[in-house]
């Protein structure tokens, strides 16, 4: 009896697991109609938010330029706006400064009537990207509340995307070339196609800086302010000089390998691919070299990039002195390290927030920052138009961005303006971090790059790895890269 | 008349209830299969957002992945790693298999023993790889403790040292199997004629002697079972060192399965080159079956 009630059950289990496994699909599209539907007519009435703010916005900016911005929605049909990303720092910009989206706290939002779903996949692997060709490529046949509406792309393989046919839609047709005039010019480089049309608009501008712990500073050098200790590191032999005295002090200059490994990359004269070919910059070499004597001698903490050993080296029981990185690193990923209590306050006193401060360093750089494209086929051109100008045009709005988040946006006179009238960054000691990135930005160039910039760092960083370790010679590294990437590029050769 | 009828529609029956598995069978085993020997002929990949090919090339494939690609290593890699593994599995799972079901033993809580062994094989691999990840890292727990009772002055990079990462791999799969094992090789030994055990017993032989002579020879075809299963399963090992190495197979490539290598080609939809690199898997995967196979049951006949 008991076995007969035991197959019973197993049976009646398995039997409701393939119906639950049937049912999910069949009815998948069914509930997601209402819930469209509902807020639909919930928000009614706020269906002018959208327009309302743009409006207020405009009557600011009448003064400035000739023509104001208006979002025209009468072309829009979709009820789902689809934005494909890597991480949350595009989603909390929407949440926090355009107006009139609303967080549904479910991981969705909605904007008037139309819902925005995040896809976010991390960018680690190329597992980004591998999604997003995916998806792209069924963009056509896709159902209209899942085609892309907005993809966010990185510098790194920018082209990629631009240059595609009938993948973006240009600026110049959201009707939005004659805002972005105050933008920095790389920006805009970066996401020009071979037929010079602009495919992409970014809010922000990613100069480098050197960022260091003042308290150390002042045991090791005498100083903390800015501008002397600049003096110890303004070029790679006094860097170097300066990494050995913090060495002998208990200190490491960086915190793992791949730590100044932009700073050489973005000061390369050759592209990583010509003609098919992959070609190695000598100043990539330089880094090679350069990390290899900084391991050595005990100048870093031998660790990778984003890995948790190399994070804790900015924690109050870290023992690195300084990382590089571009705004975006400093309160998007440093600031984070730095605190003690994850969930705490961000304030002087969680483990070592506030006592940071920002150099030029060595050498100019730039790494990274975000572009948003529109994809070709959204139903939901005029919204995603709208977004790009309020989050990348927008100076109202850029201005809130830079106060709130502490981000370097990608207006050139809002930043010079805000430079000079004296805003300090509180994670930074007060130090006044905008001047430098203005300062730092105006020698960004991106003529070296290519669109297998991502697939080239990760590989050419990880085969270094072992060669710093200690494992294997340069030449074993350089092959163990040259295999790697050639597997996942099969139209190159070396 | 009548009779004959309805025992054709009994046999009828039978297919009827052996078609969902044929049907299953064909549409997601057998076409793949017969449609990955036919994509190894062709190169076929994509490059940016543009797709090449397909161009037949015939065996070229073939060809490029074992002379550019250095196959051998990753073939080698897999196999090591399998046997670090293997061999501390087959033998506590032997040992616990056999104080299970030895009935002087009298062991307690039995059932309590069998579900724990079993246990890490339900954790998910890629979960149970990030756990090592962080317990083993330069400075994780496992070294803040070897430093703590002074075993260590510095700590032990595990994950740059191809001995650390491969024995690493070893023991997580050695702990995710040996329950599984043990629960095979313990249905094998509870399967073997009790009297046997007795009569044994009566004529004076030790545990050791029974162990060897009796339940051994008589455990065969189970140990078949196991050996085979255990080198396919090997042969497809992916997942732990993927996520353990962050899918670099890192240091030098020395933790890189066959695989994990199959997985990069799949960056490019590479659909020619995974092929073939898929046709060889099913080649060598056959012939160690065949070969394990007959090396264990020769001796039978």
């Amino acid at each position: 009896m008991k076995k007969k009630l035991l197959s019973v059950l197993l049976s009646t289990a398995m039997v409701a697991s393939l119906l639950v496994g049937c049912g999910d699909k069949a009815e998948e599209p069914a509930p997601a109609e209402p819930e469209t539907e509902a807020p639909a007519e919930d928000e009614e009435p706020a269906d002018d938010e959208v327009e309302a703010p743009a409006e207020d916005e405009s009557a600011d900016a009448e003064d400035e330029s000739a023509s104001e911005w208006t979002a025209d929605l009468s072309a829009d049909t979709g009820s789902v706006l689809n934005i494909y990303c890597w991480n949350e720092e595009f989603k909390s910009r929407v949440t926090d400064h355009y107006p009139g989206y609303t967080d549904n706290g479910d991981g969705t939002g909605a904007i008037g009537d139309v819902k925005v779903n995040w896809v976010i996949v991390p960018s680690d692997d190329m597992a980004y990207q591998n999604n997003l060709d995916e998806t792209l490529l069924k963009q056509a046949d896709a159902a209209a509340d899942d085609k892309i509406d907005m993809f966010l792309i990185e510098a790194d393989y920018a082209l990629k995307y631009v240059n595609a046919e009938g993948v973006c839609i240009s600026m110049a047709d959201l009707g939005l070339t004659d805002y972005m005039a105050d933008q920095y010019q790389y920006t805009k480089d970066v996401v020009t196609d071979a037929n010079g049309n602009v495919n992409g608009t970014s809010w922000q501008g990613c100069p480098g800086l050197y960022i260091y712990r003042r308290s150390v500073a002042k045991e090791v050098f005498g100083t903390d302010d800015p501008t002397e200790v600049q003096t110890h590191f303004s070029d790679w032999d006094k860097f170097a000089a300066s990494a050995q005295e913090l060495a002998d002090a208990g200190w490491k200059v960086v915190s793992g390998y791949d730590d100044a490994y932009r700073v050489f990359s973005q000061n390369v004269s050759t592209p990583w691919v010509v003609d098919g070919k992959i070609v190695i910059d000598d100043n990539i070499m330089n880094w090679v070299e350069q990390t290899k004597d900084f391991t050595d001698k005990g100048f870093n903490n031998k660790t990778s990039l984003w890995s948790d050993d190399w994070a804790k080296g900015a924690s109050s029981s870290g023992d690195v002195f300084g990382y590089f990185g571009p705004a975006w690193f400093i309160d998007f990923t440093l600031a984070g390290y730095t605190m003690d209590d994850a969930d705490g306050e961000a304030a002087v006193g969680n483990g070592t927030w506030g006592d940071w401060a920002a150099i030029e360093g060595p050498q100019g750089y730039f790494w990274g920052g975000t572009w948003v494209c529109a994809a070709q086929g959204s139903d939901n051109q005029g919204l995603v138009a709208d977004i790009m100008y309020q989050l990348t045009c927008n100076p109202d709005v850029m201005k809130e961005i830079v106060t709130a988040d502490n981000d370097f946006c990608n207006n050139q006179p809002l930043m010079e303006e805000m430079a000079a009238s004296g805003v300090t960054n509180a994670f930074l000691g007060g130090e006044n971090v905008l001047e430098k990135f203005c300062a730092g930005v105006t020698s960004i160039s991106l003529e070296n790059s290519s669109i297998y910039d991502q697939g080239m760092t990760e590989q050419f960083q990880g085969a270094m790895k072992d060669y710093f370790d200690g494992n294997v010679d340069l030449d074993t590294a350089l092959e163990n890269f040259y295999t790697n990437v050639e597997t996942r590029y099969p139209e190159l050769t070396h | 008349m009548t009779k004959k009828k309805s025992c054709v529609s009994y046999t009828k029956w039978g297919y009827v209830f052996l078609l969902p598995f044929f049907l299953v069978y064909t549409i997601f085993n057998l076409i793949p299969l017969v449609q990955t020997f036919y994509y190894s002929f062709f190169e076929n990949y994509r490059s940016g957002l543009t797709t090449i090919g397909p161009n037949f090339v015939g065996f070229s494939n073939f060809v490029n992945i074992v002379s550019k690609f250095n196959l051998l290593k990753f073939a080698g890699n897999t196999f090591i790693m399998w046997v670090i593994g293997f061999i501390p599995q087959i033998i506590i799972s032997l040992l616990l298999a056999a104080w299970f079901t030895d009935l002087n033993l009298k062991l307690k809580g039995q059932r309590f023993f069998k579900t724990v062994i079993y246990l890490p094989n339900l954790i998910m691999a890629s979960a149970f790889s990030m756990l090592f990840f962080t317990i083993f890292a330069d400075g994780g727990p496992v070294n803040e403790i070897l430093m703590g009772v002074g075993i260590l002055d510095t700590p032990f990079r595990f994950f740059s040292s191809v001995g650390g990462t491969r024995g690493l791999v070893g023991l997580m799969n050695f702990l995710m199997w040996f329950g599984n094992t043990t629960i095979l090789l313990m249905a094998g030994m509870m399967g073997i004629d009790p009297s046997l055990f007795e009569a044994a017993e009566v004529d004076g032989a030790k545990p050791m002697q029974i162990f060897r002579f009796i339940t051994m020879p008589l455990l065969k075809p189970i140990l078949v079972y196991v050996v085979i299963t255990s080198l396919i399963g090997g042969i497809q090992m992916f997942d732990v060192p993927q996520i353990l190495t962050a899918g670099d197979g890192s240091p030098n490539g020395s933790t890189k399965t066959l695989i994990m290598f199959l997985n990069e080609h799949l960056f490019s939809k590479n659909y020619g080159m995974a092929g073939a690199l898929s046709v060889i898997l099913f080649i060598i995967t056959a012939i160690l079956s065949i070969c394990v196979y007959y090396a264990l049951t020769k001796q039978n006949d």
